[in-house]
């Protein structure tokens, strides 16, 4: 099903009989498999764009490369980089905006600005019952009730259908320069990360691949600035080696935030942790092929098929998801690592609020028994 | 502002309230005597006050718990307090309820400079967190401007800002974890030392829910490394249009500052005749103050003056030394002082769409001739929060409440331009009635199922936020 207006989305929801799989453009597999698929890709549009004012709103459907050649055309864009998972998963389609908030879709420099839901600031969405809601605005601040608006982002389809949302965006970097340092083993190069995003130099972004032994960091801004902070940080980490550095980098934060290094074969998890603990967590793992970002505190692993990665890590300060398996490990593993029991118990409530027939996306963030 | 009427079995039950809090919290942390209980009658919406029936100063996660469980098994009202600093009575106490502050929890339980974390006590003052870190260099960012004296609880409540989150963001942004007490006394770990806590964002929820779903105790925050320096320039100009234009062509150039206030006549000339910090005398003034090396702050100042000069402005000036910012910020620093030296004031806090800028200011001016009133504007313009300042006599009779109606007026104004009622100061008792004019009424409904979930008795902070008749039915099933 792919309605053309939300009121036609709302109706199809308060019609529907049994569980739905809410669907943007495809390319991040959200749902588990069940259910009739319900895409919002015929909800498309910029509805406003005032680059003065650096907000946007855009309905969800709408891709995002169109929304990024809007921005472009005011050499503006979306700060916090999302992630394009089409390579990782090998799935074909188009992002979209509304898939992108949905699953709070971030990348790189997401250390230095924050992750998609920071720059949201209002969403409509369609509930459970086919109620049309809308929560926050298209204001930079705005405490005006409970934040719904970053409920629903990252809540992958499972508290309503997203319909519309408004961003803030920011102007796009001048220029920008990448000190490249290989052979760092990793608590090392976690370490030089550190040191870096620790300085004034407004690090955005921090990043380690373990395969390939290469650890890189990234400073945007006016062209003067970043030549001054990139030769800083040569003076500040040059205990660690002689770094690199490269001005065409465009290529290569692309890679980090695709996690090109890790395409193909084999299942993938992505770890969030404290920055310092990454490398020995990742060190809990046998057969595990790591990619720092974030300055360590993301870890993107890749483990043979069927891993219970979870297990392997025992309990940790953060969070493990499941992003690329076969359905199976998908149902046997969960995509989501479940909460504490009272935070379970809080996100149970919610759902019984937001969508009380358990018919979004049944199951992918939560199992619950006697769903549809 | 109308307050339900206090639940008269619970006023007559203070005894046995008393001696239940008492057999679990220490001898100090329980007060019930009428004269010291009237230190919490109020917070910064002084013009409101009621002392609560009992007040317990709790100084752990677990003395926290055991207090909510007993007002929870017995039915009876807590409003949370950080500092009290409110202004919109978001911790105003009614006759019938138990206030509970966390001033006490003050510590900081860990700093992880590798990993720019910070794990504090929720009642430590905002300022002392930055006081905690700043040998290493580092800073928290959200500064409001009660941050001497407002705590991270407040904070978090409120989804506080400041003046420089256009660059750093508000509360939530920097917020990473807490350690929150539900109503029936239940402990939730939420978040931690980690970017994006897993599940749903039940952090962003709490963060600016008004302590309506949990009393929070621990947070960790994300610290940032100092910049390296910042220096402001002071740009004026003979309208708010032209000013506003200079706004949205800062920003449209790529270059990001960390704050863009704004002061308009009536703000400048009272705060001239206060603190003599030698603005011109315009109709609008700009601050913009940008960071880092001295170098890159010369380059940015010039790109900002360049675009500032094609607006003829009748005053500019870059800071070159620290002296002359701190003569630049003076005005602005003390602009709130400067007002209330002219007489009782209230503080509002819309939000606006920056392209709205000099329209609302004109609808502004017209209401405050309407009613009578002067109105000062103050505000960060940068990211469209208004703080317009009504003037007023609270002595003379009525004139509350004609002060009231115009604000209202202007809150309503802001929702009609595409902005909303408050963009850091929260709804508590000042805004709640107004909550209708923003969001239909099931808007309004899915808000309250949320704290359904959380306090499925209604017993925490309860009159807050929601329409009264809104949250009626809520509330008296709950009791």
């Amino acid at each position: 099903m792919r309605p053309e207006t939300e009121a036609e989305l709302a109706r199809i929801v308060s019609d529907a009989r049994g569980p739905l799989a809410i669907r943007g453009g495809g390319t991040r597999c959200a749902a588990l498999g069940t259910g009739e698929v319900l895409s919002t890709g015929g909800l498309g549009g910029i509805k406003l764009y005032e680059p003065g004012a650096l907000t946007l709103v855009v309905r969800a459907g709408t891709p995002l490369a169109e929304v990024q050649i809007a921005l472009e055309a005011e050499a503006q864009s979306l700060p916090f980089e999302p992630m394009d998972h089409r390579g990782l998963l090998g799935t074909q389609g188009t992002p979209t905006i509304g898939g992108m908030v949905a699953a709070n879709v971030s990348g790189p420099r997401r250390i230095a600005v924050g992750a998609c839901r920071d720059f949201l600031l209002g969403v409509r969405f369609v509930d459970g019952t086919g109620r049309v809601l809308k929560n926050g605005g298209r204001v930079m601040k705005n405490v005006t009730g409970y934040d719904l608006t970053r409920l629903m982002a990252g809540s992958h389809g499972t508290l309503g259908v997203i319909t519309e949302v408004s961003l803030k965006v920011l102007p796009a970097p001048r220029a920008s320069l990448t000190l490249a340092l290989g052979g760092l083993e990793d608590v090392r190069a976690v370490a030089a990360l550190s040191a870096a995003l620790g300085s004034p130099y407004e690090v955005s972004g921090a990043a380690h691949d373990a395969v390939a032994a290469m650890t890189r960091i990234r400073v945007e801004g006016f062209e003067a600035s970043t030549v001054y902070r990139a030769e800083r940080l040569q003076a500040l980490l040059a205990e660690f080696g002689v770094w690199q550095v490269i001005e065409d980098d465009a290529q290569i934060w692309r890679d980090v935030r695709d996690v090109a290094a890790l395409r193909g074969g084999g299942d993938v998890w992505r770890v969030s942790a404290r920055p310092t603990e990454g490398p020995a967590l990742a060190a809990r793992v046998p057969d595990a092929d790591a990619i720092y970002d974030w300055g360590g505190g993301l870890i993107w692993m890749r483990v043979p098929e069927g891993t219970d990665l979870r297990g392997a890590l025992g309990p940790f300060g953060g969070h493990a998801t499941l992003v690329r398996a076969a359905a199976q490990t998908r149902a046997r593993l969960g995509v989501f690592q479940p909460g504490a029991p009272p935070v379970a118990a809080l996100e149970a409530g919610l759902r019984a609020r937001f969508d009380p027939r358990g018919i979004f996306n049944p199951g992918l963030m939560a199992r619950r028994a006697g769903a549809a | 502002m109308e307050m339900p009427t206090p639940d008269a079995a619970i006023v007559a039950s203070k005894a046995q309230i008393v001696a239940r809090l008492r057999a679990v919290l220490p001898g100090d942390a329980v007060i019930c005597d009428a004269a010291e209980t009237r230190a919490y009658e109020c917070d910064a919406l002084a013009a409101y006050r009621c002392a609560p029936l009992a007040v317990v100063l709790p100084r752990s996660t677990a003395e926290v718990s055991a207090a909510l469980r007993v007002c929870h098994e017995m039915g009876v009202p807590v409003v949370p307090r950080g500092a009290g600093t409110s202004l919109a009575g978001g911790s105003l106490p009614t006759a019938d309820c138990v206030l509970l502050g966390v001033a006490r929890m003050t510590d900081v339980i860990e700093t992880d400079y590798a990993s720019r974390i910070i794990r504090v006590g929720a009642g430590r003052t905002n300022l002392s967190v930055t006081g905690a870190v700043e040998e290493h260099g580092f800073f928290y960012a959200p500064d409001p401007s009660s941050q001497l004296a407002c705590a991270i609880a407040g904070n978090i409540a409120m989804n506080s800002g400041g003046a420089h989150c256009l660059k750093y963001g508000v509360t939530t942004n920097n917020l990473l974890g807490v350690t929150m007490v539900q109503m029936d006394g239940t402990v939730t770990e939420i978040g931690g030392a980690y970017l994006d806590a897993g599940g749903l964002d039940l952090l962003g929820l709490i963060c600016g829910s008004e302590g309506q779903l949990g009393v929070v105790t621990e947070a960790t925050l994300r610290i940032l490394p100092k910049p390296e320096g910042a220096r402001p320039m002071l740009i004026g100009y003979d309208s708010s249009e032209v000013a506003g234009a200079c706004v949205s062509d800062i920003i449209k150039a790529g270059v990001l500052p960390v704050a863009i206030e704004f002061m308009d006549r009536p703000c400048i000339r009272a705060t001239e005749a206060f603190a003599h910090a030698g603005y011109p005398d315009c109709e609008a003034l700009l601050i913009v103050e940008v960071e880092g090396s001295p170098a890159e702050i010369d380059a940015q100042l010039d790109i900002i003056e360049a675009i500032a000069r094609r607006h003829d402005p009748v005053e500019l000036r870059q800071s070159a030394s620290p002296e002359e910012s701190a003569r630049i910020w003076l005005g602005r620093k003390s602009a709130f002082g400067a007002m209330g030296q002219l007489g009782d004031y209230m503080c509002l806090d819309g939000t606006i769409p920056v392209s709205q800028l000099p329209f609302v200011l004109r609808r502004i001016g017209e209401l405050s001739e309407e009613f009578g009133l002067k109105v000062g504007n103050v505000f960060h313009a940068g990211d469209g929060n208004m703080h317009p300042l009504i003037l007023y006599d609270a002595n003379t009779p009525g004139q509350q409440e004609l002060c009231e109606d115009l604000g209202a007026e202007i809150l309503k104004l802001c929702v009609e331009v595409g902005g909303c009622l408050t963009g850091e100061h929260g709804v508590g008792i000042e805004k709640r009635d107004l909550m209708a004019v923003q969001y239909a009424p099931e808007d309004l409904e899915i808000q309250m199922a949320v704290k359904d979930v959380f306090d499925p008795g209604w017993l925490l902070n309860p009159a807050k936020v929601f329409p009264l008749g809104s949250s009626a039915a809520r509330r008296m099933a709950a009791e």
